[in-house]
């Protein structure tokens, strides 16, 4: 998030794209639900009435997947209308007459024919957004989860770059980071592209600096992404590590990852639980869970905050970062001396610029925001203050795409997937906590009551629905939260394997997979008995 | 139900005779408190807006003829304020003494929730457990709700209605609503239902700052004769991105429950279902207890981490050997801490002197 969560009580307009907030974030959606409160008007654009379009001002149910076609139109008429912030955009900006040029032919009237919001509608928004003193954008993987993932991110910029909605309190563009400890996960260098802080391994300095710290020279090439090592495996990749993911069951196209996975000369599991994906391991070794762990992890406003053990492992668990120590040490690999997660974390900000100025002791109470560029530093509860970090915000010139795949007579429904409050991924965790079950016992598909009706189902029945790639059998919930047309799922049963559908294609950019849309064909299951 | 916003400039105050002062807005409680008075409340929660419900917070000020509820009233500058005289502490032993004479039972367990203890600590420190104004009994207990969250014990009930206001005003649910007037005020939910049928999200926010335990973890509860002292640890919620502050509790080595920081950076004191009650997997039969190979049958069997760690190193020592340093990758948790996605990439990068290293954010 560019901006902190305490912002969200701030804003005069806040757009939500793509982002079920009171059910994926609910703490952070109480403080849009305070703005509101406090005479705050709100957009809301999904496929889904979910529970924020009941609150919202104008809401904007967008067909799946036309994102960029709604942002452009907005960007039109925030051009057409003369709602820039005249200002910001020469003094913080570069492109804008090429995108002045660009969004002329975006009008609402097109953008209407393809996201079948009225063009009355995307205007109302465009100008509510437009007007405001703070408008403050939030989104989550309604947004990334496409192939056109990063199409979306640069059009909502577009939009606060056009507005000087940006490096202000109660502003920003603020993506909601679903898993608790993602963006440590980049933070700390996880990424094919990034040394640890962001630190682009594509760079000689950066080459440089780290052959000198790990003793010996790192190629300039990026690494492989996750999506790509699965298509490899068994050809170009033979050995593989995977701590804590299932990726069987969370991942696209369920087979695609099974067949890749069994492939491997070596899977080597580190997890809580013996999960689908351990299964397929050559060795599973076991990681201590939440409350038995001490580290680290960073919110999604950037925050940096202590994890603290409070019972003692189970069995001979053992924590992360000592197994794949272990391993490395086993391997020759130099460097793994490490006797404590404080070890790894100070070495961790040693060599990262955005913690700098942090260590283990200095984070204690979690006051810091990253960048902390060096130690006395307040930290940087805000970004882009002032100035953006490389130089001129750039507006960038987008077209709408079709997702990987649309409907047609063999598959006319679209599908899209998401979570839901109760539960989280596959439920390894939430499954395993008692009293959950009391509120979330089974998957069902949501389905508008008129579709129900005239596709020959009953609410409460099993259907059966397949897509391109596979067929999973489903009971059916009629409710006015489904636009006619798309049904929605989330993925988070065993018995319900949404991601044997899934798995249409990737963003070419990042590879994050198109969950959110899935052409899909579904009909009445057929009496068996 | 007097709701008074307390609005005015900063300025000073002379409180029990020191000059103090105060800052905009601030409530005569808030300034007290800063100052080390113990003024005692029931139907406060600092995350609220002031209620003024219950009267315990009253003090003298010079030149009002009637104690003020100093949780409803700002500071305003030349204020003489004494917080605590001889005649409030006899009012406010009376006030104590009438709620505990309404409810079953003053003292319930400390794992019933956060605030669960107040009343019972009030109790103490007036000696209010005379039963002078023992009868009839407000309230009704709504034992029936089977959910495995939440209690509801309506005969524990004081009416100060911070339930009702911490789901109006912090979760902006209106799941609880207020029944009836006067003493027979009673909380209930919507259509007098069950928690689950109602916009209830279970966030437990409600038990949280209740006050007498008439709303109760039902969960935490569970282990309320597990013996042994409750010790708090603070940590960081396991679940999404917001990263809300909890205290988990333990009795020895048994997780019994979780609790919400007031003082959590990024939650101030709020919590989801998710946070609140999906803690127990941790101490789930299910876990993995020994590290597993896979055997010669092609089953995985239980094996010592010696082996394990071997078995694990060799096989990316071979890969290396046999298809070179670009045949080895490694996927990171989003789910662990930091420590463990840092040693993975430098696994693969001091290791293999590569970048391919990934975390799950791409599914
Ligand atoms: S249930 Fe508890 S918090 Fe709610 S009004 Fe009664 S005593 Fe107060
Ligand atoms: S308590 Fe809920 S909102 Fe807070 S971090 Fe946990 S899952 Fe997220
Ligand atoms: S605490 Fe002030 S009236 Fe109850």
């Amino acid at each position: 998030m560019s901006n902190p969560l305490i912002d969200m009580q701030k804003p005069d307009v806040i757009f939500c794209i793509g982002t079920n907030m009171t059910e994926c974030h609910p703490v952070a959606a109480t403080g849009l639900k305070k703005a509101i409160a406090r005479g705050a008007k709100m957009i809301v654009a999904d496929p889904r009435k979910i529970p924020l379009a009941d609150m919202a001002d104008v809401y904007l149910p967008l067909r799946v997947g036309s994102d960029v076609a709604l942002l452009g139109a907005m960007a039109h008429v925030l051009v057409r209308d003369g709602l820039v912030d005249e200002s910001f955009i020469a003094e913080r900006t570069s492109g804008y007459p090429e995108l002045k040029a660009h969004v002329a032919k975006f009008t609402p009237q097109w953008a209407e024919g393809i996201t079948g919001i009225p063009a009355a509608d995307i205007e109302r928004a465009a100008r509510m957004y437009g007007e405001a003193e703070r408008g403050a954008i939030y989104y989550t993987l309604g947004i990334t989860e496409h192939i056109c993932g990063v199409d979306n991110v640069q059009s909502l910029c577009n939009l606060a770059l056009l507005t000087g909605n940006i490096g202000r309190e109660g502003t920003g563009i603020n993506p909601m980071r679903g898993q608790n400890n993602i963006q440590g996960a980049g933070d700390a260098g996880a990424l094919p592209n990034n040394y640890p802080g962001f630190q682009a391994v594509t760079d000689p300095a950066n080459q440089a600096k780290f052959a000198k710290l790990y003793g010996h020279e790192i190629d300039l090439e990026k690494g492989m992404t996750k999506v790509t090592a699965l298509e490899l495996c068994g050809d170009k990749i033979r050995a593989m590590l995977i701590d804590g993911e299932n990726t069987v069951v969370t991942d696209p196209d369920r087979k695609h990852c099974e067949h890749a996975l069994s492939s491997l000369d070596h899977l080597v599991v580190i997890d809580l639980f013996l999960t689908d994906t351990g299964k397929l391991a050559d060795v599973v070794l076991p990681a201590t869970a939440w409350a038995e762990t001490d580290g680290v992890c960073s919110n999604t406003e950037r925050r940096v905050q202590r994890l603290r053990a409070a019972v003692p492992a189970q069995g001979e668990a053992m924590p992360d970062w000592w197994i794949v120590s272990q391993i490395a040490k086993r391997c020759g690999i130099p460097g793994f001396d490490f006797e404590s997660a404080a070890d790894v974390f100070n070495e961790l900000c040693s060599l990262s610029p955005i913690y700098a100025g942090l260590n283990w002791d200095i984070i204690d109470k979690g006051e810091y925001h990253w960048p902390v560029p060096e130690m006395g530093h307040p930290g940087t509860p805000i970004l882009h203050q002032g100035v953006f970090e490389n130089g001129r915000g750039l507006f960038k010139l987008l077209e709408y795409r079709d997702p990987a795949e649309t409907i047609d007579a063999d598959f006319p429904v679209w599908l899209t997937t998401g979570r839901r409050l109760e539960s989280y991924h596959s439920r390894t965790q939430t499954g395993r906590s008692s009293g959950i079950d009391y509120l979330l016992w089974e998957e069902t598909l949501e389905v508008h009551p008129d579709d129900v009706e005239s596709w020959g189902l009953r609410d409460g029945d099993f259907c059966t629905m397949t897509s391109a790639r596979g067929s999973v059998r489903i009971k059916v919930e009629a409710t006015n939260r489904s636009p006619r047309g798309t049904v929605f799922t989330s993925f988070s049963f065993a018995d319900v394997r949404v991601n044997d559908l899934t798995g249409s294609g990737y963003d070419p950019i990042t590879q994050t997979a198109e969950l959110k849309v899935c052409p899909v064909r579904i009909e009445r299951e057929q009496a068996t008995v | 139900m007097t709701q008074v916003k307390p609005t005015s400039g900063a300025g000073r105050i002379v409180l029990d005779g020191d000059s103090v002062e105060f800052g905009a807005g601030e409530s005569i409680l808030e300034v007290a408190t800063r100052h080390a008075r113990d003024v005692p409340t029931l139907c406060y929660d600092p995350r609220l807006d002031a209620f003024g419900g219950c009267r315990l917070c009253v003090v003298e000020v010079e030149g009002v003829r009637n104690p003020v509820a100093s949780c409803a009233r700002a500071a305003e500058d030349g204020m003489v304020v004494h917080s605590s005289t001889a005649t409030l502490e006899k009012y406010r032993k009376t006030l104590v003494e009438m709620v505990c004479s309404e409810n079953r039972q003053v003292d319930v367990d400390p794992l019933s929730g956060l605030a669960s203890q107040e009343l019972a600590a009030l109790a103490d420190r007036y000696d209010a457990r005379t039963g002078r104004f023992a009868g009839a009994q407000s309230g009704c207990s709504y034992e029936d709700d089977d959910n495995p969250f939440i209690l509801r014990d309506y005969d524990q009930c004081i009416s100060c209605y911070r339930c009702v206001r911490v789901c109006a005003e912090q979760e902006g649910d209106f799941a609880i609503s207020i029944k009836n007037r006067g003493f027979g005020t009673q909380i209930t939910v919507e259509f007098d239902g069950l928690l689950n049928a109602s916009a209830c999200t279970f966030c437990g926010q409600c038990v949280q700052t209740c006050p007498t335990g008439a709303l109760a973890d039902r969960k935490a509860l569970r282990y309320a004769d597990t013996p042994g002292e409750i010790e708090k640890t603070r940590t960081i919620c396991t679940y999404c991105g917001v990263g809300c502050s909890v205290d988990v509790l333990t009795k020895g080595d048994r997780m019994v429950g979780v609790q919400p920081a007031m003082d959590g950076p990024a939650n101030q004191g709020a919590l989801c279902v998710k946070g609140q009650f999906a803690y127990d997997f941790v101490q789930h039969e299910d876990r993995l207890k020994t590290p597993l190979l896979r055997g010669e049958d092609g089953e995985l069997h239980p094996a010592s981490w010696e082996d394990a760690l071997e078995r694990a190193a060799d096989g990316f020592l071979k890969a290396l050997e046999e298809h070179g340093r670009h045949s080895v990758y490694a996927v990171a948790s989003g789910r662990a801490p930091h420590e463990a996605a840092y040693t993975t990439q430098k696994f693969i990068r001091a290791g293999f002197w590569n970048n391919h290293v990934d975390n799950c954010s791409r599914a």
